[in-house]
């Protein structure tokens, strides 16, 4: 990797830990089908993982693009965690449940 | 030497609070253990060399966005156990999905390599001798500040929305109805009054009580009917 500056850690291990972490918040939303608050805390996993990545190829590359990006994810993901969690509050209130399965009102 | 370390100790930290978030029976546990995650990512992160995300993550993940969910978890009366059923049935599909990705991922990984000419486009090189937050804010209020704005932008959007959606009229309380006030009929009146009579002739002029008032409201509005 010429002129690709040096890390105390290697690229491809916060690749492998970045590629895990992305896995399991996948395997998460699969796992718990019904519980909504579990499936956004996965969506932050997911998240996470992507953030990881970025912060590791701006450090790979010396390049501070990546670190910006991380930025905005990180707005995003705090609006979204908001919102989500806010719709789930009035569905609570209004159904007395939060499964999954049962929110199908908008079904055509 | 000690950074490799510490990669490792953050690393798997990372990735077992990251199973116990998935599949912890109690949803409290799955949120205290996304806290440990963040918090373990942070690690990670200033390994890397971005101090200012890893603060921002602690600040914001931890202090915002866990807190919120558990706030959440901790109000909501959800019967955790009905919403646990069929965990066993996904699991194996989960699975098979979530190997299927981690496989995809590490073929792309391990044949994946940079660019020659990658060292020589970097878009926004790291400055020497600067601090990473003072970098960070050189580019991120003179290249970035649109970006940086719209970001706000969302955020304001994302809190209105949040406080529109659960906010609620509860009856009985008192507050101020603009429109009522306005629509107000009787209460202010021009008079012609006697001059140099004093109040003592005339009395002191004062809106008509409420009590009065509502029936001929109730008049007026059905008037308009």
């Amino acid at each position: 990797m010429g002129g690709i500056t040096e890390m105390a850690v290697s690229l491809a291990h916060f690749l492998t830990v970045s590629a895990i972490l992305l896995v399991l918040g996948v395997f998460g939303i699969f796992l718990n089908r019904k519980n909504v608050i579990v499936i956004l805390m996965s969506v932050e996993l997911i998240l996470l993982a992507v953030n990881l990545n970025l912060v590791a190829f701006s450090a790979a590359l010396g390049d501070l693009t990546g670190q910006v990006f991380t930025m905005f994810i990180l707005t995003v993901a705090a609006a979204e965690a908001a919102i989500g969690l806010a719709i789930v509050v009035i569905y609570f209130r209004n159904r007395g449940t939060i499964e999954v399965e049962d929110i199908s009102t908008l079904k055509g | 030497m000690i950074a490799a370390l510490a990669f490792y100790a953050f690393a798997a930290v990372l990735i077992a609070s990251a199973v116990m978030v998935v599949t912890s029976r109690n949803p409290v546990h799955s949120v205290l253990f996304l806290i440990l995650a963040f918090f373990n990512a942070a690690g990670l992160f200033l390994i890397a060399g971005a101090e200012f995300l890893a603060m921002i993550l602690v600040i914001v993940y931890v202090g915002a966005v866990a807190v919120l969910f558990l706030f959440v978890v901790m109000m909501l009366d959800i019967d955790f156990a009905q919403l646990r059923e069929g965990f066993q049935r996904y699991a194996p599909f989960g699975a098979v999905i979530g190997g299927i990705l981690l496989l995809e991922l590490f073929m792309v990984v391990t044949v994946w390599r940079f660019a020659p000419e990658a060292a020589a486009l970097r878009l926004n090189p790291n400055p020497e001798g600067v601090t990473n937050a003072e970098a960070l804010g050189r580019i991120l209020y003179t290249d970035y500040i649109y970006l940086f704005q719209g970001s706000g932008v969302i955020l304001l959007v994302a809190m209105i929305g949040a406080i529109v959606l659960t906010h609620r009229d509860r009856v009985g309380t008192k507050r101020q109805d603009i429109g009522a006030q306005v629509s107000r009929t009787g209460s202010v009146s021009v008079r012609q009054v006697p001059m140099g009579v004093g109040l003592k002739e005339i009395g002191i002029e004062r809106p008509p009580s409420p009590e009065a008032e509502k029936p001929k409201q109730v008049e007026h509005h059905g008037g308009h009917h």
